[in-house]
């Protein structure tokens, strides 16, 4: 990136001025095919998504992070639909880091608006955001983006490639291109003959492609829209080398890092004494970076494997200092109480008049209730981990990364070699959940590759390391206020949420020189931008002070505003004596496509028929990345706690590609969002983590898992991500369940502070 | 320091306290088996030592007096095993991260256990993490292996 778009870089609502300055020529332009400096001989390539070679193989290149949401089927079925060949037939490659990738999709639903606003300002602030992800070369997987953004490029990647090699069989055999056809990879002639792409691909790819080309309506898919089976469980089956931590490579050397658990704190001294005296240990170096950076100080041991590495960093003493946050969790919550009572945030909501409809309410009508989240990790199964090679001025990285380009500016920057001289091989990413965003784990390896004399090094975090050193979801406290008229219905409602600003701590850490400006919409989305109509209505978020690195954790701020308003929304039921369900339903009757989710779900649990006793269930609804989530919970009290035994879940994101990764996505998000219900927080004491394992930071088992039914509705206008949006609604639903359940109303995570779960 | 693993007797160059796992992994070549937390309690790193599953992170090489089975030696070399099928089948992996400690999870409950129910399913395997939340499938997979082993 250069330095003019690093300047005008902004966030939330002041990006609009920076996307529109670029004016047309930074839009316009593309980037060029990143896999034309890298075909081998019989290859050739059409577009940054396709290549075929003479043996008629096609390949077909996947521009995202694959770490379980099923890209490697879904988009490379967008290319397959158009291009004509068979899923079972296709090679498929994580593409290489190229700024020819860049996503729009998930800067343009970052931008502050609800996904249902289409005023044509709404129109505008998307459309610039989008040009800012395309200017930026943001090759990065989040925001439950990856289909809408791919949606039109891949098909038309694939068209363009048919429409060529059609043209190109035209010009071979004399037949006009209408009266050819195309299939499994072939072109067929009108008299049956068949020309493989294979044959017709170098002829092709040098030809500019036809113009006047047109791709197929969802009326003529055999692929997308039906269910196909993933192109990658056979390898994930069988145990395949390929995820990131199973790297090897000729003369490989293994690293660990130990850095400050006072999160960004200095180190000030080490003594490698006894870690140096392992069998196995070759070198202990301080991989302490700039300040700015964020990491704080720390080792690394380098070893000629990886048990040798961790005994090492086990081994290795070091004085730290103090971190830049209070060091007790008591001492965090209460600069986020402070800054929640000061008040003064971004109201991205404020219709009608709230003071003034709180002014004068009877002390009766009104319910009050204040909420708390803690911290949280995403622990991926699969620790953080990079290899380096760094060798006669090229940098080599191999590592699951859900931001490839920015892995690559930032690793190239750190061991000072230039950017086209600097390669990121992706592998599968065990896990991601937003921590594999973050560049931390190959910045360190390529520091510890200067220092290995050319050779290779995989440096692997222990879950210790992983745990203490993640970019937790941050902790918050909310304020909620409601004026209940004659109906039982809100006639004012007033949330305040109040949380570190996730934005500015990933802004911190990745551009040091940008302070951004402007709401963080991520503080209150899922809370601001929810589809109910209420008079006098107003969600304001509050960025609380505490330097405690944070980041993306699966649906973001929708992980904890979901759970704050979908509680404080059966409060009111309550309160009212009206089903959460018929309230919901009143209030958000403007919007067709919530009110269809959540009459399904309704439909699906037989909500209206009373439980028994011991039984109980509850509801919640949040709109998250484009897509409409209702979901009912029931749970049971055994004599063994309180056990969830059914979910049901009804979403609609528009058009499903592919219905079945789309279920498994939702019932993928609700288990992550029940785990952190069920037990998840991250707690600091001496400035430090105190949960280090799955011991003490555990989710969801399999003795735990509820039935779960989930069912796909169609019918939203525009197209919507699955993620991540199963997650949000998961924790109210549960918390309201507990509170039918139990009589008991929690209003802190996780649950199982206050009422014991099966486990 | 001496081991069988898949089959073959090896000789590898080790010190004794070396958790199985990093063997396998550094000096024998073999990724299947999975690192997810060195103290036992995800079950990514299961192997079979002489048939019994076992947390290869948590038992040091000088300890191992058994035969060894990763997932690169469950299939017999042309067809995978029951188990491989089945979740394939059922599509179960998503990260596919734990994936190798659950089927080598399930091929040990089914040859205990040719025929489990949803508890038995649910006890032998809540050692065994998946952060995507796979269970609903793997539950299927395993009951679904059940049958097509009756068949075979």
């Amino acid at each position: 990136m250069g330095k003019i778009l690093r300047r005008t870089f902004l966030i939330g609502t002041a990006a609009i001025a920076g996307g529109v300055a670029f004016g047309a020529y930074q839009l316009n332009k593309t980037y060029p095919n990143p896999l034309e400096d890298d075909l081998v001989e019989g290859e050739t390539t059409f577009n940054p998504y396709v290549k075929i070679t003479s043996d008629n193989t096609v390949t077909i290149l996947v521009p995202r992070a694959e770490m379980g949401q099923g890209v490697t089927t879904t988009l490379a079925a967008l290319v397959a639909e158009e291009l004509d060949v068979d899923m079972a037939d296709i090679k498929i490659e994580i593409a290489p880091a190229s700024y020819a990738y860049y996503n729009s999709a998930m800067l343009a639903d970052g931008a502050p608006l609800a996904h249902y606003n289409r005023s044509t300002m709404a129109s505008v602030m998307r459309s610039s955001m989008s040009g800012l992800g395309k200017i930026l070369g943001f090759q990065v997987t989040g925001g439950s983006s990856s289909v809408a953004d791919a949606y039109d490029k891949l098909r038309l990647a694939g068209c363009t490639a048919r429409e060529t090699l059609k043209l190109t069989a035209s010009a071979e055999s004399g037949v006009a291109i209408a009266e050819l056809k195309t299939e499994s990879g072939k072109v067929i002639l009108p008299d049956g003959k068949t020309l493989t792409y294979g044959e017709l691909a170098e002829a092709a790819a040098k030809l500019d492609p036809p113009s006047d080309i047109k791709m197929r309506s969802a009326s003529e898919w055999k692929i997308l829209g039906k269910s196909t089976p993933r192109t990658d469980t056979l390898a994930k089956s069988t145990g395949a080398p390929i995820f990131g931590i199973d790297v090897e490579l000729p003369d490989m050397l293994y690293a660990s890092v130990k850095m400050n658990p006072r999160l960004g704190g200095k180190m000030r001294s080490f003594d490698a004494t006894e870690a140096k005296k392992i069998k196995g240990v070759v070198d202990v170096i301080d991989i302490t970076g700039p300040e700015e950076e964020k990491f704080g100080g720390g080792v690394a041991v380098i070893a000629t494997n990886t048990w040798s590495a961790f005994k090492g960093v086990n081994a290795v003493k070091v004085e730290w200092d103090k971190g830049p946050y209070p060091a007790t969790t008591d001492g965090i919550m209460d600069v986020i109480e402070t800054a929640l009572k000061a008040g003064n945030g971004d109201n991205l909501r404020d219709d009608g008049d709230v003071a003034l409809a709180f002014a004068d309410a009877p002390r009766d009508k009104v319910i009050e209730a204040q909420y708390r989240v803690p911290y949280l990790a995403h622990s991926t199964m699969e620790p953080m981990n990079a290899t380096a090679q760094l060798k006669d001025g090229r940098l080599d990285i191999w590592t699951g990364t859900q931001a490839p380009t920015v892995v690559r500016s930032d690793c190239a920057y750190e061991a000072g070699v230039e950017e086209e001289n600097t390669f990121i091989h992706s592998t599968y990413l065990g896990g991601g959940f937003g921590r594999r965003g973050e560049v931390d784990f190959a910045r360190f390896a390529a520091r510890v590759a200067k220092s290995t004399n050319g050779k290779p090094v995989k440096v692997i975090w222990t879950r210790e390391e992983d745990m203490t050193h993640d970019t937790y979801r941050p902790a918050s406290i909310s304020n909620w206020k409601a004026r209940i008229g004659d109906d039982g219905l809100p006639v004012a409602i007033d949330g305040q949420i109040a949380t570190p600003s996730i934005v500015a701590s990933v802004m911190a850490r990745t551009f040091p020189s940008l302070s951004p400006i402007g709401p963080d919409n991520t503080i209150t989305h899922g809370a601001f931008d929810q589809p109910y109509t209420v008079e006098n209505y107003r969600v304001s978020g509050i960025k609380a002070p505490v330097d405690i690195p944070i980041g993306f954790w699966r649906s973001v701020g929708n992980s904890y505003t979901g759970f704050f308003q979908e509680s404080f929304l059966d409060e009111v039921a309550n309160k009212s004596n009206l089903d959460p369900i018929e309230m919901r339903l009143k209030l958000m009757k403007d919007h067709p496509t919530a009110v269809g989710v959540v009459k399904k779900v309704a439909e699906m649990a037989n909500w209206s028929t009373p439980t028994t006793k011991g039984r109980a269930k509850g509801f919640a609804f949040t709109l998250s990345f484009g897509c409409w989530v209702a979901q009912i919970i029931e749970v049971v009290q055994t004599d063994d706690g309180i056990k969830i035994e059914n979910v049901w879940c009804a979403a609609d994101i528009g058009e499903a590609l592919d219905p079945a990764i789309v279920k498994t996505q939702l019932q993928s998000g609700i288990i992550y969002g029940l785990s952190s219900a069920l037990g998840q927080e991250i707690t600091f004491t001496d400035g430090m983590v105190e949960q280090t394992n799955f011991d003490s930071f555990d989710a969801m088992r399999i003795n735990q898992c509820p039935t779960m039914e989930i069912e796909i509705l169609e019918n939203a206008d525009h197209r919507g991500g699955a993620g991540e949006p199963g997650t949000p609604p998961s924790i109210p639903a549960l918390a309201n369940a507990v509170h039918a359940l139990t009589g008991k109303r929690i209003r802190s995570m996780p649950l199982s502070n206050e009422v014991e779960f099966y486990s | 320091m001496k081991l069988n693993v898949n089959g073959k007797d090896i000789e590898i160059d080790v010190e004794p306290d070396m958790p199985l796992l990093w063997a396998l992994r550094d000096l024998v070549g073999l990724k299947g088996p999975k690192f997810g937390c060195g103290i036992a309690a995800c079950g990514a790193c299961t192997v079979h030592i002489d048939g019994e599953p076992t947390r290869s992170c948590s038992i040091a090489i000088e300890d191992v007096t058994g035969a060894v089975t990763t997932i690169e030696g469950i299939s017999n070399g042309k067809d995978l095993h029951t188990v491989q099928k089945a979740w394939i089948e059922k599509q179960v992996p998503q990260c596919g991260y734990c994936q190798s400690g659950q089927i080598m999870g399930a091929v040990a409950l089914l040859e205990n256990n040719p025929n489990p129910t949803d508890e038995d399913i649910d006890e032998t395997m809540s050692g065994n993490l998946c952060r995507c939340g796979s269970y609903p499938q793997i539950r299927e997979a395993i009951k679904h292996a059940a049958t097509l082993k009756v068949e075979a």
